[in-house]
């Protein structure tokens, strides 16, 4: 109890079971995962985990022309994805502003993706998206725009596109509810001086409403950067990386090397490339976030 | 703010309605085909020419997926299905609200060593994706024994909602002004009792979402699920769809009833809470 109420300590006391349960779960783990990325440790032959070989797994990634392939797809997919999620929230949220009857219902159904589990949009995606019984090609029909089916997930950009597709779809809400938040927030003044100066729609929204919405936006690519990853369990679904790889992203890679070929050390060293790369991309919105952040700070 | 756009016209004021209308239709129907598809008898799934709206709508594939049909041997686990996933999704939900609260009055309340650092080391470990942490935690928890355990995952759903939970939380209790609570000491109030009478009443709606957030987290996550469970003894829903997929073909009927099984409570809760979801948003994590 004299340990509890020393006011020292009670910061630390609070915080040591999320220290814990993170050490635990996340740090430990990863030290394994960094040691073994140095062994050519194989699932089938425990004994080669203690074995070190130093960089070679590493060496070997950069010679291989599958892994650039994955991680230059998933650069491509983290931008486009995450470019269009902007644009289309955006566009979204600044209709739903406009409404002023029911946002409350629309927020609400605004909100439906979110609640869906990554691996449910694969599956329903990968549904709506099959040649023979999905929703995309039975509308098709039935509007006469097609006579043959359209292999949506089995040619290469076809499928990049179905599964780009799904991704948005999944986390266009994100965007949009955390940038109707920061239109709810929007001062009144600034655009009512503006226009009684004369300035049009579209002088407003750029130069008042958009820099506003600045730091919103930087909010919301940090949280999304974050969770991109989650885009693994989607990609799984639907085509599992398929056809012959097309689709294939660090992520479908990694788990391929690790669980299907049992060599874990090599897919570990792949896992230190992407956590890398996630973290370089959160660090990256982070201090645009807080740039955008003073900048406001300055105006107000 | 739509006061000050007052002076649209009619046209345009139909075109805003026509766009909403148009956006929330993109964003209802995947989900609503696939609670249709739960609901046609399979001759409807694969007909052709399609049939949009069910027909003849049976609860038959529901029956099918406990195995309940008449013509049935077995059907597939799903009661454990959903019984796991209830333990894991709530147990660690209530777990990391607990621990995130404590982590997150710390950081609001008090200045202490090292707590910038700690901040972003927690952020941090929220950038792992998961499939990156399948691999070694795989290897460590087939050495512990606690491979295939609900306690195993749970475990895991704790680290991963605990980051989330402590940064929600601080922003909320750093709007509760700390005079507050001050007052109520110097009345003769612990710092104990001014927490729980004073300071966690207010919280009340940033824990909500906080709870929210950790539970659809979990309830929904599928990467470390799907490598650390192995058997009815911990494997959760969305392992359980796998069920449903041979190497070529889906059984498209059973698939979309779980599916609807998964659906249902996590929207029934949203539903409930969205008010103190999107409080949740916009103030403790945004300002």
């Amino acid at each position: 109890m004299s340990l509890l109420s020393s006011p020292r300590a009670a910061p630390y006391l609070l915080l040591l079971p999320a220290i814990l349960v993170i050490l635990a779960v996340v740090a430990v783990p990863l030290g394994v995962s960094l040691w073994s990325s140095f062994t050519p440790y194989n699932l089938t032959r425990p004994a080669t985990l203690y074995t070190f070989i130093g960089w070679r797994n590493y060496q070997r990634l950069m010679q291989e022309p599958d892994f650039w392939w994955a991680f230059g797809r998933t650069l491509v997919f983290v931008t486009v994805t995450l470019n269009l999620e902007l644009v289309l929230g955006l566009g979204l949220a600044l209709l739903v502003n406009r409404i002023t009857a029911g946002q409350r219902v629309l927020r609400t159904i605004m909100m439906f993706p979110m609640m869906f589990s990554p691996i449910l949009v694969g599956f329903q995606f990968k549904y709506i998206f099959n040649d023979a019984v999905g929703l995309v090609n039975n509308a098709l029909f039935d509007l006469g725009l097609i006579r043959e089916p359209i292999p949506w997930l089995v040619e290469g950009t076809l499928a990049n596109i179905a599964v780009m597709t799904a991704e948005v779809w999944m986390s266009t809400s994100v965007f949009a509810i955390l940038l109707l938040a920061g239109l709810l927030a929007l001062p009144k003044e600034p655009m009512e001086a503006a226009k009684v100066d004369g300035c049009g729609p579209v002088q407003v929204f750029r130069h008042i409403t958009l820099p506003f919405l600045m730091p919103f936006i930087f909010i919301a690519m940090t949280i999304r950067s974050l969770d991109v990853a989650r885009a693994y369990d989607m990609v799984r679904i639907m085509t599992n990386g398929g056809p012959a790889g097309r689709t294939e992203l660090l992520w479908t890679l990694m788990a391929r090397i690790g669980y299907q070929n049992s060599q874990m050390g090599m897919a570990n060293a792949m896992g230190y490339v992407s956590i890398l790369t996630s973290i370089l991309f959160t660090v990256y919105f982070y201090r645009r976030l807080v740039a955008a952040r003073r900048y406001m700070e300055g105006v107000e | 703010m739509s006061a000050s756009f007052a002076m649209e016209r009619p046209w345009q004021r139909w075109l805003i309605r026509i766009g909403v209308f148009l956006a929330m239709a993109i964003l209802c129907l995947p989900g609503l085909w696939v609670v249709l598809t739960a609901f046609r008898p399979n001759i409807e799934v694969l007909a052709r020419p399609p049939v949009w709206i069910p027909q003849d709508p049976t609860l038959a594939n529901f029956y099918g997926i406990f195995g309940l049909l008449p013509d049935q041997q077995q059907g597939l686990p799903v009661a454990a299905y959903v019984r796991n996933s209830l333990v894991i999704s709530l147990t660690s939900t209530a777990v990391a609200v607990l621990i995130g609260m404590m982590g997150g009055y710390a950081f609001a309340r008090y200045r202490f060593r090292g707590k910038a650092g700690l901040f972003v080391a927690f952020m941090l470990s929220r950038t792992v994706p998961g499939v990156a942490l399948s691999l070694p935690l795989f290897t460590l928890w087939s050495r512990i024994g606690i491979l295939d355990t609900a306690f195993g995952l749970i475990l895991v759903y704790l680290a991963i909602n605990v980051p989330f939970t402590i940064w929600l939380t601080d922003g909320f209790f750093r709007q509760i002004p700390a005079d507050l609570s001050e007052a109520a000491q110097i009345d003769g109030c612990t710092r104990w009792q001014a927490f729980w009478r004073i300071e966690f009443p207010l919280a009340r709606s940033g824990l909500a979402s906080a709870a929210i957030f950790a539970f659809l987290t979990s309830w929904n996550e599928y990467a470390l699920a799907s490598q650390l469970t192995r058997t009815t003894a911990s494997k959760t829903m969305p392992v359980g769809l796998m069920d449903f997929t041979a190497q070529f073909t889906v059984d498209w009927s059973g698939m979309s009833a779980m599916a609807v099984l998964i659906i249902v409570p996590a929207l029934a809760l949203t539903f409930m809470v969205q008010k103190h979801l999107i409080a949740g948003l916009t103030f403790g994590g945004v300002k």
